[in-house]
């Protein structure tokens, strides 16, 4: 019996559904909000904007991070520019455009009334983050300037250089800060969420642990946000930082919040090939160079001339023959599985064969170094110091590597978890994106999130919790949940195996990428939850620990959140498993078009996955939320 | 490959006393990341059961601002404009001793190894490193023109990240180039300029209680800055204070 979950999305047409909710949503009188707390766990863009807005409204904050600043949380690392519908340029842009591509460019799997508020909401952040000093770029005139990005076909992208992403959340790091200034927000720097607690089936507190001391904390709130971002680092390459992490979002759905779509990773086109075993990490560049940089690989099979010897004949620009319409400017997930195809086929480049060249000789000779340099400069020296290679005499080389999860903890309309009071922003949610997230969209839901939607979804929350009394963190919920995450850390301690947290990480990681990556095959992903089990396994009996749990201790930092890794790996293996169609990131290798395109099949899997922990991470339980579609009539996704 | 000495900086906690502790990597790659190499070498420490070296960081792109140690007893090591974590082996030879000590300064007391405590500058931005605009205050955002060079020399400042190399680079442990990059980038601004003389005082006053020295214009920040934070923002910081010293009151 399959269980169909209630998303609670307003009445009304599309366009209205958002202001039918703020008309109905009840409401907390500003001296009864002082008596309320709330718990933000996370302070990247979705955190810090959700953190600092309910500390404005009166509230009283505790907010964590396990960064030693809240400054360095990874939305800090986005790039290219954040969306907004202000239709500036006059080419056609509207709220319902920018829906339209939001929603096709998920393969139109996610829920359309969340990706309308989206686009709703998006001109309001371009407002905000003005006014709090972000340095947009401008015309000379002196107004904000806008660029193009991938899978839409008008200029909706603001942007702050090649920093974006770093600007836009040292706007909301500072709106934090000035909340700690008045009291209203306590700040848990190098603190690490191990667990939720929950008191008659209600979110109302978590243990961290103080990663400079070791000490356990007890914190108890009215209600708790989850904004810990995602967890595209469980493939351990890919653009995320080191210590970004799926711990938070995986303790609680083991207390009750389902997983909706674990499966859906956006595999990033343009990041810096691998170039070693002991490399840590994929350096994304931008998907704006794909404005101008033209991406193309030898004509030829096993071509060993240097790019610049390469004939403009002999090359093959692949994005621009396959999709003449969107050309280098195709969506992620069509450009990266394209690269993949050129790569698998023979005709990769670099050392090991595994990168396409990204080449902007045309746009350097069309515009000058001077303007290149301008729109790209940052990201070009990026290049020469990893690489040691400049980009302005040869092309780039890049490959794709783990990006962004679309997936993440299933919220219904107002962003709360199947657990009462428990709610999930930003990327640590699944809701906007589908199956493939647009770029230039991700900073945009972490701030509307935290900005515009969580403020009015968590007060209608709160307005029913003023009777409750502070919660008592002697509950015996809490004795429980301190025991059992103590005892977690004393098993890793005590198993002295030897293989390191990391080493079981690229073990993983490796075996992700290559089953539940960019294609997936029913063979392939049975093998892989064969393979992680194994795994798992070995890391309950091999593991080693050095030192204790009442101290520093990044060894045991990391064999926490390793640990939850190879569960969610067999989650992601489960859902892949399931879904049997092929829908923007998720390609299954059975299921795909004559030319190879990714087929959908909406007749039996328009719905999202949202998966119930059941006891252990081999027998979860599917429950589904049906998409309906009232407004638009999903179409095949074609960007030729 | 490379032979490589190192003689890194242990130290258990704060109270402790610590010490260079050396180890020596007989298999560095050229294309490997200072951190990487240090990571190499934390795997092997880990398999001996022996405490890896604690080092910060995290992002590893350069923009985070997590990490940062003294490497040969430069910020960041020998290269210009970049930090640690994007620093690569290729800029050491075969056989190099290479010293790495954490960032210094009373100011950022050390946690462990090469890990520190930077909360003081999160103090700094705390007491006036913003614009004092609540969420949904807000006006349209072209309702403002700001001329393109403007936009540009703000965002100079703004690209600050925070590590801290600054003050680990001054004689004076001081914070100046920080402080001031901040007050800038909300001073050239329309949307920060109507809180400078209150922001400037309060910032300046709060680098001061939290242990941080006085600038001297020795301009050593600016040169190991990885953002190339110019030492003119520490010349307008100073110009905004007096400003708004003599303008108390008026």
């Amino acid at each position: 019996m399959e269980n169909h979950l209630n998303a609670k999305i307003p009445e009304g047409p599309l366009s209205e559904k958002w202001s039918n909710y703020k008309k109905e949503a009840k409401l907390v009188s500003p001296n009864n909000r002082k008596k309320l707390e709330v718990i933000v766990v996370g302070t990247g863009l979705a955190g810090a904007s959700a953190a600092a807005s309910l500390a404005e409204m009166g509230y009283n904050v505790k907010s964590f991070c396990f960064q030693d600043s809240p400054r360095r949380a990874h939305s800090v690392a986005a790039q290219g520019g954040v969306n907004a519908a202000k239709n500036y340029k006059n080419d056609g842009d509207s709220v319902y455009r920018m829906f339209y591509d939001t929603l096709k460019g998920g393969d139109f799997r996610s829920r359309e009334a969340n990706t309308y508020r989206l686009a709703e909401c998006s001109a309001n952040l371009i407002d905000q983050a003005t006014a709090q000093g972000v340095p947009f770029a401008r015309e000379y005139s002196g107004y904000l300037r806008n660029r193009s990005f991938g899978g839409v076909q008008v200029s909706r992208t603001f942007y702050a250089r090649g920093q974006t992403g770093q600007q836009l959340l040292l706007g909301s790091y500072q709106a934090l800060m000035r909340q700690v200034n008045t009291g209203k927000v306590n700040l848990y720097a190098r603190h690490e969420m191990l667990d939720l607690v929950l008191i008659e089936g209600k979110a109302k507190g978590i243990i961290a642990r103080n990663l400079d001391t070791g000490k356990m904390e007890r914190h108890g709130a009215h209600a708790v946000v989850l904004a810990s971002g995602g967890f595209g680092k469980i493939y351990y390459l890919s653009t995320l930082a080191m210590g970004c992490n799926a711990s938070a979002i995986w303790r609680a759905h083991r207390k009750g919040a389902f997983m909706a779509n674990p499966s859906w990773t956006q595999i990033h086109p343009t990041c810096l090939p691998q170039s070693g075993e002991y490399q840590s990490k994929l350096t994304l560049m931008s998907e704006s160079l794909r404005n101008d940089g033209r991406i193309w690989v030898p004509r030829d099979k096993n071509d060993t001339r240097k790019a610049n010897d390469i004939p403009e004949e002999e090359r093959d620009y692949y994005l621009e023959r396959k999709y003449p319409a969107f050309g280098n400017l195709a969506p992620r997930d069509i450009a990266s599985r394209s690269a993949k195809e050129q790569i698998d086929e023979g005709k990769g480049v670099g050392v090991l064969k595994n990168a396409v060249y990204l080449d902007f000789s045309r746009a350097l000779k069309e515009y000058g170094k001077d303007i290149i340099e301008e729109r790209y400069g940052n990201l070009f020296t990026m290049y020469k110091k990893i690489t040691g290679i400049d980009a302005y005499l040869e092309p780039m080389k890049i490959s794709p590597a783990a990006h962004f999860s679309m997936g993440g903890l299933w919220v219904d309309y107002e962003l709360m978890t199947t657990i009462h009071g428990l709610f999930a922003i930003g990327e640590a949610n699944f809701s906007d994106h589908g199956a493939n997230r647009l770029g230039a969209n991700s900073l945009l839901q972490a701030c509307v999130d935290g900005y515009f939607v969580l403020p009015y979804t968590l007060q209608n929350f709160l307005a029913d919790e003023i009777k409750n009394p502070k919660t008592d963190i002697h509950h015996p919920e809490f004795d429980k949940a301190e025991e059992a995450v103590k005892n977690q850390l004393e098993e890793f301690l005590a198993t002295k195996g030897n293989k390191t947290a990391e080493e079981f990480h690229k073990l993983l990681g490796s075996e992700l990428y290559d089953k539940c990556g960019l294609s997936r095959s029913r063979e392939g992903l049975e093998k892989a939850i064969e393979n992680i089990r194994e795994l798992r396994k070995e890391f309950k009996e091999n593991l080693i620990v050095p030192g204790d749990a009442s101290e520093v201790n990044s060894e045991l930092e990391k064999a926490g959140r390793v640990a939850d890794y190879m569960e969610i790996a067999e989650l992601m293996c489960i859902d892949a498993l399931q879904r049997e169609e092929s829908c923007g990131a998720h390609f299954r290798t059975e299921y795909q078009t004559e030319e190879g395109e990714a087929k959908r099949d909406d007749a039996r899997f328009s719905y999202s996955s949202a998966w119930e922990w059941n006891k252990n991470p081999a027998t979860p339980i599917l429950n589904k939320e049906t998409l309906i579609f009232e407004s638009v009539t999903p179409s095949v996704r074609s960007y030729k | 490959m490379m032979k490589i000495h190192l003689k890194i900086w242990r130290q258990k906690n704060s109270q402790s006393k610590g010490g260079f502790k050396e180890y020596t990597l007989d298999d560095v790659h050229q294309e490997m990341s200072f951190l990487e190499m240090l990571d190499m070498l934390n795997i092997k420490l880990v398999k001996k059961a022996e405490r890896p070296v604690e080092f910060d960081h995290d992002c590893r792109e350069g923009i985070c601002g997590q990490c940062g140690v003294m490497i040969n007893g430069i910020a960041h090591g020998p290269l210009k404009n970049t930090t640690t974590c994007q620093l690569h082996m290729r800029s050491f030879n075969d056989g190099d001793t290479i010293y790495v000590e954490p960032f210094k300064a009373s100011a950022f007391p050390l946690v462990r190894d090469l890990k520190i405590n930077r909360s003081s500058l999160d103090n700094i931005i705390s007491s006036g490193g913003y614009v004092s605009v609540d969420t949904g205050q807000a006006p349209e955002a072209n309702t403002i023109p700001i001329a393109n060079e403007i936009a540009e020399a703000a965002f100079d400042s703004a690209a600050c990240i925070g590590c801290g190399a600054c003050v680990a680079s001054c004689k004076n442990s001081s914070a100046a180039l920080f402080t001031s990059a901040k007050i800038t980038q909300l001073e050239l601004l329309p949307q920060g300029q109507k809180e400078t003389r209150k922001r400037v005082v309060a910032m300046v006053n709060q680098m001061e209680e939290e242990g941080f020295g006085h600038c001297t214009n020795t301009e050593a920040c600016e040169v190991e800055c990885p953002e190339d934070i110019s030492v003119l923002n520490i010349a307008r910081m100073n110009y905004e204070y007096n400003k708004s010293k003599i303008l108390r009151n008026k």
